[in-house]
């Protein structure tokens, strides 16, 4: 197999970022582009070597960095691996990778690392799962979820909701496979006890997937108003908050750029309708329109209003878009006005949440990221007491384990035959196993042999 | 001295369960067929229980049925009380088991075979099987005769260096006092073929007279009585009743105090026995807290007045097996007729089979019953008559019946021995089946009676039958789905009788057939123009609209299946070349050389990756031979 270089590091967060190599040539390649301090010429793996990345052809120093070498196959892929620890920024480790591509490595497709380890057999798929998330992770909360979820937290938490129903499921179960015995068999109250204390468990797994999701793909940030009306000066004030942190990509959205910030950790993607400005000149007569668009991808719009100037036909396109969302008003330019002025009635009517603001003079800046946080609830989502479900087979799992929960509810109040009770209950087990990965027929006939005594 | 004794297709080695189906399967297929047994006092025996069917074994039997086997007729005229089990359960779970007259059971079936066309019986122990170019050429016994053949199902039950056990007294011996075979395994280990070795237990039988029944519970049959066999009428018969009687604190005093005294605990049987079928003295030692266990009180026949006392396996000695069962209400002045003893044999390795339950490098050498590492008389048959037809079936060269996890218990049962293998005699359950609620005992018929056709063994007319059943089914089906009941006051009054709620519009018949509290039979006053239809077809319409909905989701879950069971893996895999493998897969991949995806994914140790590797690998292989 060919070898394989990319940067390992998401984009934009951070000072140091990593850039990776993998296959057989990764050794040669580095001996090309990298002059370590210590001439000794012996790789050994685990092991780091300092020194400066070069350009060979223009002996140019790129960076100062660290290479790590793992010798095949004690490495992630299997192969023969390094890592370059560049602490440049993300025109550097472009550079450097750029230079690795020169000298005989490909870029690696996306998550062709974890492809390589798991189709060389180091890895599992569910471990390939988290792993994936965990390369994916651009914060320092979601890779600690996605270590927790590698550890085995959601397993534990599902196994104390399997050993819940298989409490119940061996009775119905050895009920039914030995019906000369009087066992006491299931009544529909136990196990429609047990259904709504596991339904119960089941939604709570479910919403830790919500704050996953935050912590994951984090929070999509539109700011919508007309022009003039400081949606620049307030991108400008947000990011300055924390500039160290800031970094510009081009967005998903076409001609929109993207700005990375971050509250409490949580990553805060602002979609700039700022970029839309430079790629059009009509300004004026888009600006609704493709406000609207960028509307139905965000997760929070910030609506902004000249308080100075009166509400005009544009605002009210604006209320209109912001009233059946989750949204955030702001009243710029309060500079310009007394502080106890008078706020439209149609503004008071969407009734959201109102910050004021100076974007001029970065009054109330503090507030908006305030309300942001409270509107997701970001202070209550603590990675290190909670259960987080960030992978999205495995809430698609959760998901059909709670529709199988309803499923035999239902049954149960239609007053189904407890056998068939059993196939929905045993279809929860199946959904919650998929995440586990363990056999449910075996489980239960095991169970059955140790909870009872049968035979002749 | 050897002499030759002659030329079969087929011969099956042992005349139980499995051995008598096996046989009949094949000659009735067109096979000239030979079966042997250590004794013909010994065909279709029942040395340990003596009752056919129960929870999932029932399903074994119909569908042996369904096929075309003989086991369901067999019973059918010889039972002697017969119930339908888990009739309050719902429809996926409903069972028959009957007490057999065990001698008429025997010799019912013994005169069956005598009878065949194409089969001979006969008495005499086969103790080589002579393999060249790993193919089965002929068998000896152990007189000298040789018998050339072209395929040998091995059908050996317990006899295989069969040794009982009774506290500290052991003897070589099979069941019930027959010769054990004790050469057979040896040439099975000269061939390769890994030899385990396995144990059950029986009860004692006691004698009637000295049994006070007036201290038990008396336990009936059903009053209607619904035969084993599709195409069978209820037998007219006077059926006898069962006892259940209790174990108490004194009867484990005994067991406790005289525990040293069992080969089992002493570590003489180095055999696995069953969790499901523990002796009396297991069940005391691991159920410590448990005051009492049921003891269940069956006849053995009519014509015998021994009774089989159900639940009190044992292999203690013989003076504390009377102590302990004369504490039992009802058994204080017990005489033993025969006492209880634990037996131990050697069984294969049911993973070197495939799903044919032929032998994976020997061709011609087939497996079926208790040698599998299985127990009970159903499972027993159901592998005879499937190792009968795809014996028969490799010497027409044809195809080999597998029948899948969603075609029958027979299919789970299969499927789990030679994919997962076992490490206790195998035991069928409806908890092993996971499209239980489409293998129904009802329905057995409908899932594999086409196959029983296919292969010969179901003849046009009774198929013609069947096709008029199913024709039937459909239209009575189609006609409750579309008639429609109209809210009058009649309807409304028969609803309100029945607690059901009222309609106040125009709904279709099968929307009230759906309700719980409504059955067919009751619906019939208020639907005028019902035809007159059999008792099956009726039971099978009110099943199938009932559960309409659950029905359509395990269907679901099937489909979904056989992508996978119809993937089918290459006779030449080598799963060393597949990068990606876990070792631990690859090594147990080789070993087992699974047919299809979907079997290889029920093999323990090979995690879904292991899968998806597969899976990419037959894509690549597709894709390059599709560039060829």
């Amino acid at each position: 197999m060919s070898t394989i270089a990319a940067i390992s590091t998401a984009p934009g967060v951070g000072g140091i970022g990593i850039i990776r190599l993998s296959g057989e040539d990764t050794f040669k390649i580095i001996e090309k582009i990298f002059i370590p301090k210590n001439k000794n010429k012996e790789i050994k793996g685990y092991n780091f070597k300092y020194g400066h990345i070069i350009n060979p052809k223009t002996k140019e120093i790129i960076d100062e960095v660290l290479v790590s070498y793992f010798i095949k196959p004690r490495s992630y892929t299997t192969e023969n691996m390094c890592e370059i620890n560049s602490h440049g920024g993300n025109i550097v480790m472009e550079n450097i990778l750029e230079i690795c591509l020169e000298n005989g490595a490909e870029l690696a497709e996306p998550g062709e690392f974890t492809k390589r380890a798991f189709l060389n057999g180091r890895i599992d798929l569910s471990q390939a799962e988290s792993i994936i998330d965990i390369i994916n992770s651009k914060t320092q909360k979601e890779s600690k979820a996605s270590i927790k979820q590698l550890e085995g937290f959601l397993s534990r938490k599902v196994k104390s909701i399997k050993d819940k129903i298989m409490d119940v499921m061996v009775d119905i179960e050895a009920d039914i496979d030995y019906p000369e015995y009087n066992l006491e068999g299931v009544t529909e109250k136990k196990a429609s006890n047990m259904l709504e204390d596991v339904k119960k468990d089941l939604l709570d797994l479910k919403n830790t997937f919500d704050n996953g999701k935050i912590i994951k793909d984090g929070i999509k940030i539109a700011i919508i108003g007309k022009p003039n009306a400081g949606k620049s000066s307030l991108l400008n004030a947000l990011l300055r908050e924390d500039r160290a942190i800031v970094s510009q990509y081009k967005g998903t959205t076409r001609d929109s750029i993207e700005e990375l910030m971050n509250i409490d950790g949580v990553p805060i993607k602002i979609i700039d309708t700022a970029g839309i400005r430079n790629a059009a000149d009509e300004v004026e007569k888009i600006g609704i329109q493709r406000a609207k668009e960028i509307a139905n991808d965000a997760d929070l719009l910030i609506a902004i209003f000249d308080i100075s100037d009166k509400i005009d036909d544009e605002d009210l396109e604006i209320i209109d878009l912001i009233k059946d969302r989750k949204a955030i008003v702001v009243l710029n330019k309060m500079d310009l006005v007394d502080e106890n002025c008078k706020i439209d009635d149609r503004i008071l009517n969407l009734n959201k949440k109102i910050v004021k603001i100076s974007a001029l003079n970065k009054d109330g800046i503090e507030q908006i990221n305030k309300t942001i946080s409270d509107i997701f609830k970001i202070n209550e989502i603590n990675i290190d007491n909670e259960v987080i479900v960030t992978n999205t087979r495995h809430k698609n799992l959760i998901n059909k384990a709670i529709e199988s929960t309803n499923n035999a509810q239902i049954s149960l109040e239609n007053n189904m035959p407890m056998d068939i009770v059993a196939i929905d209950i045993k279809n929860i087990l199946e959904n919650l196993g998929e995440i586990t990965g363990e056999n449910v027929s075996d489980n239960i006939i095991n169970e059955i042999f140790s909870k009872f005594c049968l035979g002749k | 001295m050897k002499y030759n004794a002659g030329d079969y297709d087929v011969a099956v080695i042992g005349a139980g369960h499995a051995g008598c189906e096996a046989a009949l399967a094949a000659a009735r297929i067109g096979m000239k067929t030979v079966i042997f047994s250590i004794s013909l006092e010994a065909v279709a025996n029942m040395p340990c229980n003596p009752h056919i069917g129960g929870s999932s074994k029932g399903h074994l039997v119909r569908e042996i049925d369904a096929l075309g086997g003989e086991m369901a007729k067999n019973i059918d005229k010889t039972l002697i009380q017969i119930k339908m089990l888990n009739t309050s359960k719902g429809p996926a779970v409903h069972s028959l088991r009957a007490q057999a007259d065990r001698k008429r059971y025997q010799m019912e079936m013994k005169h069956t075979i005598e009878k065949q066309e194409n089969l001979d019986i006969k008495q005499a122990e086969i103790t080589k099987i002579n393999i060249k170019d790993d193919k089965v050429e002929s068998i000896e016994t152990s007189v000298g005769a040789v018998y050339h053949v072209k395929a040998v199902i091995l059908a050996t039950g317990t006899y295989l260096k069969g040794k009982i056990f009774m506290g500290e007294f052991s003897k070589e011996s099979g069941p019930d006092g027959v010769f054990a075979a004790n050469e057979l395994s040896d040439c099975l280990k000269d061939l390769g073929i890994k030899i385990v070795r396995f144990k059950t237990g029986t009860p004692a039988r006691i004698n009637k007279k000295t049994i006070d029944f007036s201290k038990m519970e008396i336990q009936e049959g059903d009053k209607d009585i619904i035969p084993f066999s599709f195409t069978d009428k209820a037998p007219n018969i006077e059926q006898v009743p069962c006892y259940l009687t209790y174990t108490n604190e004194k009867t484990h005093e005994i067991i406790r105090k005289n525990l040293d005294r069992s080969p089992l605990f002493s570590g003489e049987i180095s055999g696995t026995g069953p969790r499901y079928c523990p002796s009396i003295e297991d069940k005391v030692v691991r159920f410590a807290d448990k005051k009492r266990h049921q003891i269940f009180v069956e006849p053995v026949g009519l014509d015998t007045d021994e009774m089989y006392i159900q639940g009190m396996s044992s292999s203690l000695p013989e003076d504390v097996q009377i102590e302990m069962y004369r504490t039992i209400p009802g058994l204080e002045h017990c005489e033993f007729t025969r006492s209880a003893y634990a037996i131990e044999y050697d069984c294969i390795d049911p993973l070197e089979l495939q799903l044919s339950l032929e032998h994976k490098k020997y061709k011609g050498l087939f497996f079926a019953g208790q040698i599998n590492g299985t127990s009970g008389y159903e499972e027993a048959a159901s592998q005879g008559l499937i190792a009968g037809i795809n014996a028969a079936r490799e010497i027409q060269e044809k195809d080999p019946i597998i029948l899948h996890r969603y075609d029958g218990y027979i299919g789970v049962l299969i499927d789990d021995i030679v994919t997962k293998g076992t490490n206790e005699p195998y035991r069928m359950m409806t908890s092993r089946a996971e499209y239980r609620l489409l293998l129904r005992q009802d329905n057995a018929d409908l899932r594999l009676t086409d196959i029983g056709h296919e292969v010969g063994l179901i003849s046009d007319e009774r198929y013609k039958k069947f096709l008029e059943k199913k024709k039937d089914i459909e239209e009575e089906k189609e006609r409750i789905r579309n008639k429609t009941i109209k809210p009058t006051e009649k309807v409304n009054e028969f609803l309100e009788k029945h607690n059901s709620s009222k309609i106040n519009n125009g709904v279709k018949l099968a929307e009230l057939l759906r309700r719980t509290e409504l059955t067919y039979e009751d619906l019939k006053e208020i639907d005028d123009d019902r035809p007159d239809l059999s008792e099956q077809v009726k039971e099978e319409v009110e099943i199938q609209i009932k559960y309409e909905g659950y029905i359509k989701l395990q269907n679901q879950q099937v489909e979904k299946a056989k992508k996978l069971e119809n993937k089918l893996l290459p006779d030449d895999i080598n799963y060393e070349a597949i990068g990606g493998i876990r070792i631990e897969a690859r090594q147990k991949l080789s070993k087992l050389r699974p047919r299809s995806v979907g079997q290889a994914s029920r093999i323990s140790g090979v995690s879904p990756a292991d899968i998806s590797v597969i899976l990419i690998y037959l894509e690549q292989l597709k894709r390059s031979k599709k560039g060829e």
